[in-house]
């Protein structure tokens, strides 16, 4: 089989599988814990190893992992109900010492085997074309199994529980009131996510798995207002990130999970820049507009108000204008057909005179 | 534990540590009251493409050339995170989730990217991922030093400012100290933090050097100035005994270990502290909980005696319990010398009329629940 297409391939299925539970993640403000989450997983995967005697079986080690995301959620949440530590802090707290509990039991007793960090870490998807296994009489990539089941898992879950998981992702409280159980949905949630985070830590690595759970979801968050759409625009924007990131990896020779990462970050970049609901650019640009719109009705309501044509200088004294903005504001104002040059000066037209007369203006 | 001032290595390793701990510690308690536990936390993935970047620009792995570039990588994405913040609706742990994973992503592509040109002068730059202890030489400790120097003399030249900001910004607003400037400067200080340890812990685990300590101090006082003194200790404790303890066996990285230390003191401040430990909690709720149940028991007491004797069926009735219950229950009011047996059944002595008149009275101050009649 193709390896690109194998990557390419296992690339859209784990960023379609995280977009999907990220994005409920990014709405319910938990976008950090799954941070911690990723890194925990660690601990459970090597506890998974050591109890199924080191072979590298997948399903122990999603099961080690799935358990080793609860015991955070939990601890986390223990830690926070104490009163003695902020939410934030808990996090903090919890996941390194679950990580360096992990790292410590690899440096100790895996180190010959076949169970090395920069994996854990940064994944290796290049290797995905290589682990193959047979069904119904095909050679299927294991990344295939593994990640479509996961994403079909994430997909029905979302469709099944969609109702739910809106409600209680923006009125908790509602949620509960009307016997939705939140925090049955919160830990299925939660188990989904380790799932995912393991069944990816394969292909992307613990940590960079972060990102392919937050930023498209968060990228998306910033270009609609729409659950719907944003579910739909956060699987795209994995989906680019995916594309893109393998091209750039192959062209430059670098880690290709590091590079979809990047390219997540620069899609992030691009809709926090340009987004038309509050893009930095876009609210600049448009406030500039509206700046000189103002200033252009400002200006023909003034020269309304004279019977003879106003010099420029008399104007820029009047409303503290640089000259540059009274030509922009002038301008706009003989582009909207408010005003028209004659010889003697500017003069408003009809309709000019008309925005003066108040709102009966079309 | 002699070794320590005789071993070069571990000399170096347990002092570079130390200073991690105190420098982090310090400023941690900080970032911790202000709510910025986690900026540490992205600050330190941050600055994986700082340090390749440094690296590919200078072609040189002087080791303070490295923690430059790191630090202002971090500086770089925590402004970023802030900015986003600032112009966007998106919640704060999704921006500097973006932030971390985005930065640290980069930083992964860009150090397979310079493993792949097959640089010989390249091998460790990866340490900085978790942090390699056992490369600290003496010339990184005098680099330590200076950076966690910088960060503690400028700390305690605002301390004041710092301590108004973080309590009350809007009286320190108002009285005309720059607010968003110290914060910024605070960020840029554990900047300097992160930078001391990126080479003992590395980035991954960087978080928890700005975070434990000073959660475990704040279990022991309410004071600011005592909490970063043993904050500071703490860091310190936990650097010095993770460094002797890996350095007790062989594959024992440094990092982790002094991560675990640090993490064993916050446990044991969460239970034991006096006042706000958890274990002296349990202990006054079983107390309670002793105390209101056998106080209960004597009103019941008090109850049936108005009708009748005060015997173990009587009470068994009364409360509908077994009788071994209920002889227990006596026995207990017995132990306390509220009850005592007499000829017919059980009488309450004075101390006990006492202690059942008290809580009657208790009972009427209290506002009733239920609407009067």
């Amino acid at each position: 089989m193709n390896p690109d297409l194998v990557i390419v391939t296992t690339a859209i299925l784990v960023s379609s599988a995280s977009a999907l539970v990220g994005t409920f993640l990014v709405l319910r403000r938990m976008a950090l814990l799954c941070d911690a989450i990723s890194h925990a997983v660690l601990p459970g995967i090597v506890l998974a190893y050591w109890l199924s005697g080191g072979a590298r079986a997948t399903l122990p080690a999603l099961l080690g992992a799935a358990a080793a995301g609860l015991v955070t959620v939990s601890l986390v949440e223990w830690l926070t109900r104490t009163g003695r530590v902020k939410n934030d802090a808990a996090i903090g707290i919890v996941f390194p010492a679950l990580f360096s509990l992990g790292v410590l039991a690899v440096s100790l007793y895996f180190r010959q085997v076949h169970l090395d960090l920069d994996a854990v870490l940064y994944g290796e998807i290049a290797y995905a074309p290589l682990n193959t296994l047979w069904l119904w009489g095909l050679e299927l990539p294991e990344s295939w199994l593994v990640m479509g089941l996961l994403t079909l898992l994430n997909l029905l879950f979302v469709l099944l529980f969609y109702k739910e998981l809106k409600l209680s992702t923006f009125d908790a409280g509602l949620a509960a009131s009307l016997g939705f159980a939140p925090g049955v949905l919160h830990y299925a949630l939660m188990a989904l996510v380790s799932f995912t985070a393991v069944g990816a830590f394969q292909s992307v690595g613990a940590i960079l798995i972060v990102a392919f759970l937050i930023i498209p979801p968060a990228t998306a968050y910033l270009l609609t207002r729409r659950l719907p759409t944003m579910l739909l625009l956060a699987v795209g924007v994995g989906v680019v990130a995916s594309l893109g990131g393998y091209a750039l990896a192959i062209w430059l020779d670098a880690s290709i999970a590091g590079m979809m990462a990047t390219v997540a970050g620069v899609c992030f970049a691009l809709a926090f820049l340009f987004s038309p609901l509050e893009g930095f650019l876009t609210t600049r640009l448009r406030r500039r507009r509206q700046r000189l719109e103002v200033a252009a009705r400002l200006l023909v309501a003034h020269l309304a108000h004279h019977p003879q044509p106003v010099s420029e200088q008399e104007i820029m004294a009047e409303f503290g204008w640089h000259p540059r903005f009274l030509r922009q504001a002038r301008e706009k104002a003989l582009q909207a057909g408010w005003l028209e040059a004659r010889r003697e000066g500017l003069w408003p037209t009809s309709r000019g005179r008309a925005l003066g007369q108040g709102p009966s203006v079309p | 534990m002699l070794e320590l001032f005789t071993d070069y290595t571990l000399r170096n390793v347990a002092l570079g540590s130390a200073l991690l701990g105190v420098v982090g510690g310090a400023l941690g308690t900080f970032a911790m009251l202000r709510r910025q536990s986690l900026l540490g936390d992205v600050l330190a993935h941050a600055a994986l493409p700082g340090i390749c970047l440094a690296f590919l620009l200078t072609g040189a792995k002087a080791p303070l050339v490295l923690l430059v570039g790191g630090g202002l990588a971090g500086w770089l994405a925590a402004w970023l995170a802030l900015a986003v913040l600032r112009h966007t609706r998106l919640p704060e742990d999704s921006a500097l989730g973006v932030m971390l994973s985005s930065f640290f992503g980069f930083g992964i592509a860009l150090l397979t990217f310079i493993q792949q040109r097959d640089n010989a002068n390249q091998a460790g730059l990866d340490q900085y991922i978790f942090g390699q202890a056992a490369t600290i030489v003496a010339a990184d400790v005098a680099n330590f030093a200076l950076l966690a120097g910088m960060a503690l003399a400028l700390l305690g030249l605002f301390y004041k400012e710092f301590k108004l900001t973080t309590f009350d910004p809007g009286y320190a607003q108002s009285l005309g100290l720059p607010v968003r400037g110290l914060g910024t400067l605070l960020t840029s200080l554990v900047v300097l933090a992160v930078m001391v340890g990126l080479q003992t812990v590395g980035v991954v685990l960087m978080a928890a050097m700005l975070i434990a300590p000073a959660a475990a101090a704040r279990q022991w006082t309410d004071r600011l100035g005592v909490m970063l003194a043993l904050s500071a200790l703490f860091g310190a404790l936990a650097g010095v005994s993770g460094a002797l303890i890996s350095a007790s066996r062989e594959n024992l990285p440094t990092g982790p270990l002094v991560v675990l230390a640090v993490s064993a003191i916050l446990l044991v401040s969460l239970f034991f502290a006096p006042q706000r430990g958890l274990v002296w909690d349990w202990a006054r709720t079983r107390q309670n909980r002793k105390r209101v149940h056998l106080e209960r028991l004597l009103l019941d007491a008090l109850a049936l005696l108005q009708h009748g004797p005060l015997t173990p069926q009587a009470l068994a009735q009364h409360r509908r319990e077994s009788l071994a219950a209920a002889t227990r229950h006596l026995e207990a009011l017995e132990a306390q010398g509220w009850v005592r047996p007499g000829p017919q059944g059980y009488r309450l002595t004075p101390a006990g009329q006492q202690k059942a008149l008290e809580l009657q009275m208790a009972l009427r101050s209290q506002p009733s629940v239920f609407p009067s009649p």
